[in-house]
């Protein structure tokens, strides 16, 4: 028999509306270890009659104590994004496993350039990644990919100037006025004028919905940057 | 979009972490299809039910299977030719 | 169980005394995948079934629809839980397919486009058991359903159906298909709930 990495009750203190569809979940988790921005939980929801149901979340925050935040975009037909969006109140308890997962995470002592890609509700781990740099001298460069300005996460946060924080909105859909940039999927142009050139050698972040990632990272490596130093993470089909 | 009905191997860290006491998702895998070399949390994973298939972002072929019972955990590693597991961290 | 997740309901689903044992009834078509779905071409289709003593049987798909055809009403059973009662296919019968096929063999693979594999007692293919069909509900079978044909044996958990079927190997001895060998049951009775392996 093993030790297996046990399901955590999780109660939810504090709940924030991002977007009319998203919100940002905080959990006390009594026990939790800690965690490095990039990795994620898993979340398990029981119905009365005992069926259950699993999804990933990135954690939002950085690491805070038992404090755990995570954002959930909800997803039109989905089965447990609907829930976590619009059910879930203060107080209730959910279950959760991990912190899970040490490939897609930034570690905060590393020096390169950091460039992070987001689409969607792909910013979520981004966004633990650049509130755990804290006072690092890191310089990094986010591309959020958004639909329109409503969608927009972390607004009051990111809108905020970071020093040595850049951040460049790409809308697909519909653009503020004074945008600068024709709405549009991602494409070569924004990642050169907003990204790190590949002779930087940046660790690059690329998250969002599996079409998402594959556009991102076929033009980073079109670009020349080394499929060595892109790291990704695909929440599926579906994911904002 | 059904073609892109996948997840990363990041994907697998919770599942597999049920039965491994460290994180599987880092260490390096070679797939016995096409001879690619990279980390578990790169491969393209499919499920979770009835169970996790992950393929090769190279070839497609499946690596690993994971299958989880009531009572018991199947894993089976059917494409990887060896797994390079980090032991310091 | 763990904790109860107050007014969580999860996909809608109904309890029904007709149901195997640990089932739930669904009333939408739910689509597992265990790989990219593979699209195939009706003029490069091929069906085929070989036999251990070397003899090979092909079907192309004009000759595939020339066949004597059936509309079977099925209730599916799949392993993750969900049923679902009445279904309407079109598709030809194995034991058309099998009948000039001759052959001691007992056992059967099924193998896909894709690489999927199923296996099954040859016995389970016959006596009005098991088709290949090619339309769900009056249309052609959807790719992510396995079109542009499925193999179809609803007597058995649905992962013995399977999709986008390329052809199907006689063979004497038993061998174990994909999710086989990955955990699941051999068999895979419903009504006898083997879902994993020792169940
Ligand atoms: C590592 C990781 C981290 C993640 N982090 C976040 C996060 O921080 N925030 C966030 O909002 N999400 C995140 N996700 C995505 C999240 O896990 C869920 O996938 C998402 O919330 C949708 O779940 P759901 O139950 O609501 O939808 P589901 O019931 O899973 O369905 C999702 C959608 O896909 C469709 N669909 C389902 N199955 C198929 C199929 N086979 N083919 C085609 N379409 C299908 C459904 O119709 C629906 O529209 C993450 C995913 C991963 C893997
Ligand atoms: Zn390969």
């Amino acid at each position: 028999m093993i030790k297996r990495l046990t399901w955590r009750v999780a109660t939810v203190t504090e709940i924030r509306q991002e977007t009319p569809t998203a919100r940002t979940l905080v959990f006390d988790v009594p026990g939790w270890p800690g965690h490095l921005p990039g990795q994620h939980v898993d979340v398990k929801l029981t119905a009365d009659d005992g069926y259950s149901a699993q999804r990933s979340y990135s954690v939002a925050n950085g690491d805070d104590g038992e404090r755990v935040e995570l954002t959930v975009q909800r997803v039109g037909d989905g089965e447990v994004s609907p829930y976590l969006t619009e059910v879930l109140e203060v107080g209730d308890q959910i279950e959760l496993r991990g912190p899970v997962g040490g490939w897609f995470v930034w570690r905060p002592h590393s020096s390169p350039p950091v460039l992070l890609i987001g689409g969607g509700s792909g910013i979520v781990p981004l966004m633990a990644m650049i509130r755990s740099r804290g006072k690092s001298d890191t310089p990094f460069r986010l591309l959020y990919s958004l639909r329109d300005p409503g969608q927009l996460f972390y607004a009051g946060e990111l809108e905020k100037v970071m020093a040595g924080v850049e951040v460049a909105y790409l809308y697909t859909r519909t653009a503020p006025p004074d945008a600068g940039r024709a709405p549009g999927r991602i494409r070569a142009a924004d990642l050169i004028a907003y990204g790190w050139p590949p002779e930087t050698a940046p660790d690059v972040f690329v998250c969002g919905p599996t079409g998402f990632v594959e556009a991102a990272a076929d033009l980073l490596t079109g670009l020349g940057h080394d499929p060595a130093k892109i790291k990704t993470e695909r929440f599926g089909p579906t994911g904002g | 979009m059904e073609h892109l009905d996948y997840q990363d191997g990041n994907a697998l860290a919770g599942p597999l972490s049920e039965i491994f006491t460290f994180d599987v998702t880092v260490a390096q895998g070679t797939c016995a299809g096409c001879g690619r070399r990279g980390a578990l949390a790169e491969l393209r994973v499919y499920g979770p039910e009835p169970g996790l298939v992950a393929r090769c972002p190279g070839c497609e072929e499946v690596v690993l299977t994971f299958v989880r019972g009531p009572k018991d955990a199947w894993l089976d590693l059917r494409g990887s030719v060896s797994l390079r597991i980090p032991i310091t961290e | 169980m763990g904790i109860i997740s107050r007014a969580f309901q999860g996909r809608p689903r109904d309890h029904d005394e007709k149901l195997p044992p640990g089932q739930y009834l669904v009333h939408d078509f739910p689509v597992l995948s265990a790989g990219p779905t593979p699209r195939v071409p009706l003029d490069r289709w091929e069906f085929a079934i070989d036999t251990p003593e070397g003899e090979v049987h092909r079907w192309s798909w004009e000759e595939f629809q020339a066949l004597p055809q059936e509309t079977p009403t099925v209730d599916l059973h799949c392993v993750t839980k969900w049923s679902k009662f009445g279904t309407e296919w079109k598709g030809v019968s194995l034991d058309v397919l099998m009948e000039d096929v001759e052959s001691a063999a007992e056992y059967a693979l099924a193998y896909s486009h894709g690489g999927y594999t199923t296996n099954l007692p040859l016995e389970d293919l016959l006596d009005g058991k098991a088709w290949i069909v090619y339309e769900f509900d009056g249309e052609e079978l959807a790719p992510a359903h396995g079109g542009p044909a499925r193999l179809l044996v609803p007597h058995l958990y649905l992962w013995k159906s399977a999709k986008w079927v390329k052809g199907i190997r006689l063979l004497n001895e038993d061998w174990p298909g994909f999710w086989e060998t990955a955990g699941y049951h051999n068999y895979g009775d419903p009504w006898r709930e083997q879902r994993y392996q020792g169940d």
